[in-house]
């Protein structure tokens, strides 16, 4: 009896054998291919805490700092700077129309008037990111030609509105301005440059039909200056800063900044009724709100201001038409930048602190690197700015940091002005349109341009 | 019938891409959609802007995101 039971059961064994080899060789439940991300990263951060120096003060410092600079933003600069230029950039982008500025870009177009159209094009074309690379590779292919293509693939990053004016507000409007110059001046010189160096290559045009953008503008040019001129009013009468001693125009100026904002908000919504049929009634009614508000609350005009947001959201999204689609592209540059930026200025703090204070990188490998206005210090922030990739409008305050740690005013400069225009990533799109030589001819042109431009900045401010 | 959806790959694009499918679903038409997202034969049409859509070798928008209405007017014809 005995055996046999040995005998079933080493059968048994023998039969079930190559069925556990045969379950080993089929594909298990487990995917590794897709567990092993989110488990890397869970243990990554896993690991992070377990030796999470909390107790070293540069770190809890760092992160205070981080905070800190978070908050400042949030205070200073949300509601008086950001949220009026995203409504500035929403206006261009819907209010301008694009096929009026693209055609200076095509074919026939005269080459002095396409390179200054290029170079300056940028604060109306590519406030949106997805509109530079389409862009530039159909000026170059089936438009104006490589310099114009190359100018404006320049120009177009560094000179939105935004940057500019997120720029001039937090490291100054000398930094501002000459970015903005800069950027213009140098762009038709990089692109010129280009044009000259690959003539040669320069094919005659394909002479197919350019397929533009439909006009879609209800109103004269005049008529969209005066009404971006009061927006940019409003937006600058809003953050005048208090200047250092209490005399003077600027003075003056910061002592009535906020009677001036009222007056361009009022003009605001006289033009919302005049062009943009918005109901009159509505706009009193909207007015009437803010001004109650504001004399409830004399010394905290930030409530004012931001009731003033809220009613023009109100009216522009009741008001059919194109107020709407004014909304819907503000709401997207909002939707798109705000979380980049806020992540952005987190790890600004995080790294570099706010000016006057340290993060976890120490001042002094900034200011050694950077600091002061040599020739190596602008190269240094030329060439890192141009492989290191910026979100929009993040180089702000990552600029902020460097600067409160040390770096000088010239390499900033140089960072800001190779920095936006390209990165890493971006080189390889480039290079896939442009080709190898063209492309490091190009990053070699700008960093050497941002270089210059460094330290003439850097020698006068 | 052949669409084509012109775009690197911004929000808009991918927006528009999926109205453009959705809008042969529903029409119950025989027709391919298309994504384009290189560069340089998205300049070969001549659109300087994207998002753009072109149905058979026809560019029919530019710089927008189409309606549904606009897609299903175009693959109708």
């Amino acid at each position: 009896m005995s055996e046999i039971a040995t005998i079933t059961e080493q059968g048994a064994g023998i039969e079930q054998s190559p069925k556990v080899e045969q379950v080993d060789t089929q594909p298990g439940l487990i995917d590794w291919k897709a567990i092993w991300k989110p488990l890397s990263l869970i243990a990554g951060v896993f690991l992070i805490f377990f030796w999470l120096p909390i107790d070293n003060s540069r770190v809890t410092g760092a992160v205070i700092e981080s905070l800190a600079l978070a908050k400042w933003y949030a205070q200073e600069h949300v509601l008086l700077c950001l949220v009026p230029a995203f409504f500035i950039a929403g206006a261009i982008s819907v209010f301008v129309s694009q096929a009026s500025v693209i055609k200076y870009l095509g074919v026939g177009a005269r080459k002095i008037l396409s390179y200054s159209v290029a170079s300056i094009s940028g604060t109306i074309l590519a406030v949106c990111s997805c509109t530079v690379l389409p862009l530039f590779a159909g000026i170059w292919k089936r438009g104006a030609g490589l310099g114009p293509a190359i100018a404006f693939l320049y120009s177009g990053p560094a000179i939105n509105v935004l940057a500019i004016v997120l720029t001039a507000r937090i490291l100054g409007p000398e930094i501002g301005l000459a970015r903005a110059v800069g950027a213009v001046v140098f762009s038709i010189v990089i692109g010129l440059l280009m044009h000259l160096f690959f003539r040669k290559e320069e094919q005659s045009k394909a002479d197919a039909a350019l397929h533009l953008p439909e006009p879609e503008v209800e109103r004269p040019l005049w008529q969209n200056v005066v009404y971006f001129a009061v927006m940019v009013g409003i937006l600058v009468s809003a953050t005048w800063g208090e200047p250092a001693e209490p005399v003077g125009l600027w003075h003056v100026i910061y002592s009535v900044k906020w009677l001036l904002t009222s007056f361009f908000a009022i003009i605001l919504g006289v033009l919302l009724v005049k062009w943009f049929r918005v109901k009159a009634y509505k706009v009193a009614l909207a007015a009437a709100v803010v001004l109650a508000l504001a004399i409830i609350f004399p010394h905290e005009p930030l409530i004012a201001f931001s009731a003033g947001i809220i009613t023009m959201v109100v009216l522009i999204t009741t008001t059919r038409g194109e107020t709407e689609r004014w909304f819907l592209s503000t709401w997207d540059f909002a939707k798109q930048i705000m979380p980049l930026l806020f992540a952005g200025v987190l790890v600004a703090g995080l790294l570099l602190g706010r000016p006057g204070s340290e993060g976890l990188i120490p001042s002094q490998w900034v200011s050694g690197l950077v600091g002061g206005n040599s020739l190596w210090a602008n190269l240094f922030a030329s060439v890192v700015g141009a492989f290191m990739y910026f979100a929009t409008l993040t180089e702000v305050p990552i600029l902020q940091g460097l600067l409160g740690a040390g770096m000088g005013k010239g390499p900033a400069l140089a960072l800001l002005l190779a920095g936006p225009a390209l990165s890493l990533p971006n080189m390889l799109v480039i290079r896939s349109v442009l080709g190898t030589k063209k492309t490091i001819t190009f990053v070699a042109l700008v960093v050497v341009m941002a270089t210059i431009s460094g330290l003439i900045f850097g020698h006068y401010f | 019938m052949n669409i084509k959806v012109l775009g690197p790959g911004c929000p808009k694009c991918h927006q528009t891409e999926k109205i453009v499918k959705d809008a042969v679903a529903k029409s119950g038409i025989q027709a391919s959609v298309e994504k384009v997202t290189d560069i340089m034969e998205i300049a070969g049409y001549g659109v300087f802007v994207t998002p753009s859509v072109v149905v058979d070798d026809d560019v029919k928008c530019v710089g927008k995101v189409p309606t549904g209405d606009m897609v299903k007017a175009w693959i109708e014809k």
